[in-house]
């Protein structure tokens, strides 16, 4: 493996009355994405925003290509903040070249406003842009600079399912580029999709690490079989453990054969019989005991 | 690269300023509008009652003359009290002033084409000859929509600094606008400069617009040099900018700007001399007023355009102006955050 484009060494930024982040190690190689999930005030935006260099740590270390981030990192890194304003009364083109002009190298311009799709809104008022195609401006702003890392926080929250999609695939053909990404998100089939690596954090730390199926293989060793609660008028005779999950019965299994004909020694409908793999979902709940979305 | 990113924040802050329909024609419709209230009320006389300046010299007992001392009781008679006697002789020549006396040397001065001198020299004399030796100029009325237009334009230019600057910083903070120019090779002096010119050129294009605009119809004093017109109000515009720098130095909340935009601003319109002179008010007033960049601005204006003089009669004020400037300037700059 080449050697990490950023290292982060036992991160720490307290507040006067909150750890925001307690000692987190990352390293994030080049060409690839790397998810950085967690609940609600779990640390991630604290972190990533230190990196980004908005913030100073409390303590830790962060090196840029093997050396402490100098003032020049702001020129090869691109930043998308969770939630950014934009001048009012100025244009699509005119943000653009506005932020291009601040950076002494810049991308192709017309390859970037293409590639964002935002040739038909290049003309139109900030304030006019929808959801989406602020989400695409702004992530076009992140790459004006043409930059090596790229810091995307929640790129895709408040956007409709298409959105997200085209979203998703904006960012794969970034990392097919060579770019390095640090991807923050509360989907995890986001993370699962784009990311190489994850992290899950929750109180400031660390508590997994690995490739999505890495930590997957690591937790779980079944499968879930789920079947309306209509299906299943006595739940209490079944001779295994089950939950309820909005109408629906879930039964965790590492045999599904076995569970199967028990089902059907039960006189139980397979009609509406589903069997699912673990996914992120579950081992986010399972690590941190919090919904995803809360 | 400074030159690069500071045009490049500099044309995207205009074209927000100029596209900003409302704010822009505010700006412009505001000034004119109250000139032109002022020109229509005050086309006749302003005062409704006498004004007489007291010069006593060394000598305050006025109870030598008993006729003096008499008149010097006279009610609806303002009597200000009087100690650069060459001064007070000019406003009478303008006036402002409609009588003089000094009670030292028991002398009077009225301006002959002065109605409300006139009468007031008939109030002086209702009991008999009063002893004193007259003393007669001439000169041309200075109307009070001459001596109310400096301060007018300056007042403008401080609202336009305070809220178009402090404001702005305000809800770009609020919004992660600046956040997000954090994140760029911007610096905060980089951005500073830019609010300062960008609002410094749009005040000095309003104002000049509005000079231009209303003498046209108004016709109002201007006696002075135009370039040392316009060299005060840049400069005050850089002080009223700056000032409004320290409020927006770290403020994240709105309404917490507004309210401390509010607080400087209101005293500074009503205690600056741009409505009424402060000849004559509680010292107190006077003091707290020299703190105030809008009364060295309207002061320096007023005199070049009135009394014609130059720069150099304004050291005083300058000299003030650019101290408050660079003070506020590097205040401000070094209590900015960007978040």
């Amino acid at each position: 493996m080449s050697a990490p484009l950023l290292e982060v060494r036992n991160l720490i930024k307290h507040y006067p009355k909150v750890k925001a982040v307690n000692g987190v190690n990352i390293n994030l190689y080049p060409g690839t994405c790397f998810g950085l999930l967690g609940p609600n005030g779990a640390g991630k935006t604290t972190t990533v925003e230190i990196l980004e260099g908005i913030h100073t740590a409390t303590s830790g270390e962060v090196l840029y290509k093997g050396e402490p981030v100098a003032s020049n990192f702001k020129n090869e890194a691109g930043i998308m903040f969770q939630s950014t304003a934009l001048q009012d009364f100025i244009t699509v083109r005119e943000t653009l070249m506005m932020f291009a002009q601040l950076y002494p190298h810049n991308t192709d311009i017309d390859e970037l406003i293409r590639r964002c799709n935002l040739t038909e809104y290049l003309d139109q008022d900030n304030r006019q842009l929808s959801g989406g195609q602020r989400q695409r401006l702004l992530l076009a702003i992140a790459l004006v600079n043409d930059p090596n890392i790229i810091f995307l926080d929640e790129p895709t929250t408040g956007l409709d399912p298409q959105a997200r999609r085209n979203f998703w695939d904006l960012i794969d053909s970034i990392k097919a580029e060579g770019k390095t990404i640090l991807l923050t998100t509360h989907y995890m089939d986001e993370a699962y999709t784009l990311c190489d690596e994850i992290a899950i954090m929750d109180h400031g730390k660390i508590i997994a690490h690995g490739t999505p199926e890495e930590l997957l293989a690591a937790h779980f060793n079944d499968v879930i079989l789920q079947m309306p609660a209509t299906d299943i008028p006595n739940v209490e005779h079944l001779p295994f453990a089950v939950q309820m999950k909005k109408g629906l019965i879930e039964i965790s299994t590492s045999d599904v054969n076995k569970t199967i004909e028990e089902l059907i020694a039960s006189n139980i409908s397979l009609a509406h019989l589903q069997i699912r793999s673990r996914n992120l979902d579950d081992l986010f709940i399972e690590l941190t005991g919090k919904a995803l979305r809360a | 690269m400074f030159l690069k990113r500071f045009f490049a924040l500099l044309s995207a802050r205009n074209k927000e300023f100029l596209r900003d329909k409302s704010s822009t024609s505010w700006n412009i419709i505001m000034p004119i509008l109250i000139v032109a209230g002022f020109a229509v009320t005050f086309t006749s006389d302003f005062s409704d009652q006498y004004k007489v300046g007291v010069f006593s010299g060394t000598d305050s007992d006025h109870a030598q003359n008993t006729n003096v001392s008499t008149f010097l009781k006279t009610k609806h008679i303002e009597f200000v009290e009087i100690t650069d006697i060459e001064k007070a002789i000019v406003k009478i020549q303008r006036h402002q002033l409609d009588m003089l006396l000094d009670t030292s040397q028991l002398q009077y001065w009225i301006n002959d084409e002065s109605p409300n001198g006139y009468l007031v020299e008939k109030i002086l004399n209702a009991h008999g000859e009063s002893g004193l030796q007259k003393q007669s100029v001439t000169g041309k009325e200075i109307r009070y929509v001459d001596w109310v237009i400096p301060g007018i334009l300056a007042m403008n230019m401080m609202f336009s600094a305070l809220f178009g600057v402090g404001y702005v910083i305000v809800r770009y903070r609020k919004n992660g606008m600046l956040k997000r120019l954090k994140a760029t090779p911007v610096t905060a002096l980089e951005y500073l400069s830019v609010q300062i010119v960008s609002r410094l050129l749009l005040i000095m294009a309003i104002t000049i617009f509005v000079f231009y605009g209303t003498n046209f119809f108004i016709g109002y004093a201007m006696h002075g040099s135009h370039l040392s017109l316009l060299f005060v109000f840049a400069l005050g515009a850089v002080s009223m900018i700056s000032l409004s720098l320290i409020v927006a130095a770290r403020i994240t909340s709105e309404e917490t700007a507004g309210g401390l935009l509010n607080l400087i601003s209101w005293p500074m319109m009503f205690l600056s001399g741009v409505w009424f002179s402060l000849e004559g008010t509680n010292p107190i007033v006077q003091n707290v007023a020299e703190f105030f960049p809008l009364t060295h601005v309207t002061a320096a204006a007023r005199s070049i355009m009135i009394d014609g003089a130059g720069l150099l009669e304004n050291t005083y004020h300058i000299s003030v102006l650019l101290i408050q400037s660079t003070l506020f300037l590097l205040i401000g700059a070094w209590a900015f955050r960007w978040e």
